[in-house]
């Protein structure tokens, strides 16, 4: 028996992640329209980046990662493809894109760890590639550049050693091979 | 074509390149330099109107009646504000508008000046685009590509915010030809493979509807003639939203009359049951749908629409279109006219008598009175009185509204201007004043309720002060009829702040602003009474006092299918028909 008045969500609406890739003119309030549709308008973002990539052409390159239902993903391409300022809108996900974020990491001692647990985290560290960029006698800032996963796994494993802070910069994202966008 | 001027100057010239003969403002400091500038000139006729919300509304019914962008300018702050609720409906109805509004001075901005709002954040969620000017040297482009913006594709809303600072400066004024905009370009034509497979679908279907929109009427009057052409040619059965009433003539056999929460029987049936759908520049609202998964269970749908985002959204569809309706009916009409079948008449008879018995249900019927004027009775004699004239009708929200769009039968695009999308009540008189100067010789009525009309009712001055003679006729029945059939319906009758206590005598207040009133509320006087309003050669009030209680049927309850109307004949209490999921909705 069927109570609601709309569909509910049923197994089949799958929640899937998707990256999409916006070029945008670079103009005043362009991100606002952007971050402002999402909001209005109930979608979710994820992570969202934004930074001029041709400055003689006035473009900006705005990656998001969004989660949604098939329908709703459409939708969302959809409607960021008809905001008046924006010149294309690429389903990376779909092109099997190379996806890469950035984090700062920042571990320091807590109350009674010992130096134990500094080597432990200089060895974690190296095991995920990421670079030391600053120490000091109770502290280490690290810096790893990889996709999501890694850099969400890499955190977890700070989280018991000691993390303090995380800055990530949210996802870059290219499509492979010789074809621009 | 380069000259040297001042900010205000070049957008009284903008205007002018633009054709734009009449305007709907309402002046204040931040933008003095543009009126100063107005000042100097007669192509542009200023209208002054007497809030700004009535501007934008004004704008829309002279845009939705003659195809042109309507055109608005207002102060800062307040004037801004007040435009708000006018540039949401522009959106939501898909109106091409422009509003020039004032802001402070570019190095105040931020300070919370005096007058000073965040314009551009304000309207960047209820207009298609806006733009904050900065520098001189951006405004005659930015002009540009606004008007562009509003009228092409799925059109819309644009406000140009200008600082006082960019008003007075000089700089160099560059015409709209040399501009071309960066990013927008709407897909006009639609993809020919998948027209052909629509009409592959079309020259399939035993039981075929066309669902036509607004779409339709924003595509302009070719379309309207092409819609014609094709629907003849098929031999479909034809209806439409409130939005596109006009594209195809009420007085033709295909027409079913509009569908949705109060349309026909055999319009909702129709859809409910049919196997070929096609949607044109229509946009599965959910006036339209009802409960979305009850929704045509067993049609192939076929969508055209210019706005790519308006496919998939709410109705999945087998064959989606993006393009202009006009363009895509054109090719829609070439290709069936090459592989008609003759034999698809005889194949889709059984559906057009399934469709006459659901016709014979006579579902706009109601019960008729010698003592008092049903307010369906009261459109009823409107429109046989007038439809041999040239006219125009514009509304308020209501029932009066649903009342309009059942019993006024339009054969004509453009005469029939209504708020549909946003429901805005005080959109009818202001949407009249812009028709009226769009159309100085046509007949000009506002169908109105005795609630709605007041929301703008100050907008009589600007009527009186231009001489428009626009007729403002009230189905008074003493209540928001609207919310009260809806609490009869979900709230047991409880009408809670739905009576209009402590109205004022419509005809006095006619006569305050300088207009005829007229009183009615006897059906033996009604017709000499309507004639008297329209024989009046300037604007009237007329006050026609109706049933108070009677609903707006056939209806669609909410959450209901569209085979679950409820009927005028019903007998039951209507108040037991909506379970508790069905109340949560609009
Ligand atoms: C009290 C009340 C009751 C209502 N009851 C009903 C009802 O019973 N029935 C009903 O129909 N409505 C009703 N409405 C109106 C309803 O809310 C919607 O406004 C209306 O149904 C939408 O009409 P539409 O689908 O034609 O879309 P519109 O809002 O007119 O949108 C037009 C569509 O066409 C597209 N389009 C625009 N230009 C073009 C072009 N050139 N070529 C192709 N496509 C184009 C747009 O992208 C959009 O998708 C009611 C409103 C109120 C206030
Ligand atoms: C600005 C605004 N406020 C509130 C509403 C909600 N509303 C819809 S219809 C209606 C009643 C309208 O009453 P009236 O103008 O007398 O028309 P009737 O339904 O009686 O014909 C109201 C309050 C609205 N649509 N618009
Ligand atoms: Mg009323």
């Amino acid at each position: 028996m069927n109570t609601t008045h709309y569909p509910t969500l049923t197994t089949q609406q799958i929640i899937e992640k998707r990256t999409f890739c916006v070029l945008v003119d670079n103009e005043p309030g362009v991100l606002a329209r952007i971050a402002g549709m999402f909001s209005g308008r109930g979608y979710n973002i994820e992570s969202l980046t934004v930074s001029e990539t041709e400055h003689e052409k006035h473009l900006s390159r705005i990656t998001i990662v969004t989660s949604g239902t098939a329908n709703v993903l459409n939708q969302i391409e959809a409607q960021l493809d008809r905001l008046v300022p924006v010149h294309k809108v690429v389903n990376l996900t779909s092109k099997a894109a190379i996806e890469r974020e950035l984090a700062l990491v920042k571990v320091a001692q807590q109350g009674e760890t010992k130096g134990e647990h500094r080597m432990e985290a200089l060895r974690l560290a190296a095991a995920f590639g990421a670079k030391t960029v600053d120490a000091t006698l109770t502290s280490f800032i690290f810096e790893l550049a990889g996709p999501s996963d890694d850099v969400e796994r890499f955190i977890n494993l700070m989280a018991a050693i000691g993390l303090v802070e995380v800055s990530r910069t949210g996802v870059a994202a290219i499509a492979r091979g010789a074809e621009g966008l | 074509m380069t000259e040297t001027m001042t900010g205000a100057e070049m957008v009284v010239r903008a205007m002018q390149d633009h054709d734009v003969d009449t305007l709907f403002g309402y002046p204040g400091g931040a933008v003095l330099p543009i009126y100063d500038a107005l000042f100097q000139q007669n192509s542009v006729q200023h209208i002054l109107v007497r809030h700004e919300q009535g501007a934008v509304h004004s704008a829309e019914g002279y845009a939705r009646s003659s195809g042109k962008v309507g055109v608005v300018l207002v102060t800062s702050g307040p004037g801004a504000t007040n435009a708000v609720t006018g540039l949401t409906d522009a959106l939501m109805d898909s109106i091409p508008i422009v509003c020039f509004t004032g802001q402070v001075p570019t190095h105040l901005i931020g300070s919370d000046a005096f007058q000073e709002c965040d314009t551009v954040g304000i309207t960047r969620h209820c207009t298609k685009h806006n733009y904050l000017v900065k520098r001189i040297e951006d405004l005659p482009r930015i002009i540009h590509e606004a008007f562009y913006v509003a009228r092409s594709g799925r059109p819309g809303p644009v406000v140009i915010d200008i600082p006082k600072d960019i008003q007075f400066q000089r700089g160099t004024y560059t015409g709209p030809g040399e501009v071309q905009h960066k990013s927008y370009r709407p897909k006009m034509e639609g993809d020919r493979r998948a027209i052909e497979r629509a009409v592959d679908l079309m020259l399939k279907a035993k039981r075929p509807v066309f669902y036509t929109g607004g779409g339709v009427i924003n595509a302009g009057p070719e379309a309207s003639k092409t819609l014609r052409e094709l629907v003849r040619l098929t031999g479909f059965p034809v209806t439409s939203t409130l939005m596109g009433l006009g594209a195809y003539p009420a007085n033709d056999p295909l027409w079913l009359g509009m569908l949705g929460m109060h349309g026909t029987y055999e319009a909702n049936l129709a859809m409910h049951g049919c196997d070929v759908m096609i949607n044109i520049g229509a946009r599965f609202d959910d006036r339209i749908t009802g409960r979305l998964d009850a929704f045509s269970p067993g049609s192939r749908k076929i969508h055209v629409d210019i706005d790519p985002s308006s496919i998939n959204k709410n109705v999945k569809v087998e064959v989606g279109i993006i393009g202009d309706a006009g363009n895509v009916l054109k090719e829609m009409l070439e290709i069936f006219k090459a592989k008609k079948r003759a034999e698809q008449a005889e194949e889709i008879r059984p559906w057009w008598k399934e469709i006459n018995s659901w016709r014979a249900r006579n579902s706009l019927s109601y019960q008729r009175s010698k003592d008092v004027i049903k307010p369906q009775y009261a459109v009823e004699r409107l429109y046989a009185l007038t439809k041999n004239r040239k006219t125009y009708v514009t509304t308020e929200v209501g029932q009066h509204q649903m009342w309009a769009a059942q019993h006024f039968h339009f054969d004509e695009p453009n005469r029939w201007m209504t708020s549909g999308g946003l429901g805005t009540m005080g959109y009818g008189l202001p949407a009249a004043i812009g028709v009226q100067l769009a159309h100085p010789d046509a007949l000009v009525i506002d169908i109105a309720g005795e609630a709605s009309i007041l929301m703008n009712m100050q907008e009589m001055s600007t009527a009186a002060q231009y001489r428009l003679p626009v007729k403002i006729f009230i189905l008074n029945n003493e209540y928001m009829g609207m919310v009260r059939q809806w609490q009869e319906l979900l709230h047991g009758g409880r009408y809670s702040e739905s009576y209009s206590s402590a109205l004022p005598d419509f005809v006095k207040l006619a006569e305050a602003y300088h207009a005829k009133g007229i009183r009615c509320g006897d059906p033996a006087e009604l017709d000499a009474a309507i004639h008297d309003m329209i024989d009046y050669p300037g604007p009237v009030i007329f006050d026609c006092l109706v049933a108070k209680e009677e609903n707006c049927l056939p209806m669609i309850p909410s959450g209901k299918a569209h085979n679950e109307m409820i009927l005028p004949d019903f007998a039951g209490e209507i108040g037991d028909i909506i379970d508790s999921k069905g109340k949560q909705l609009v």
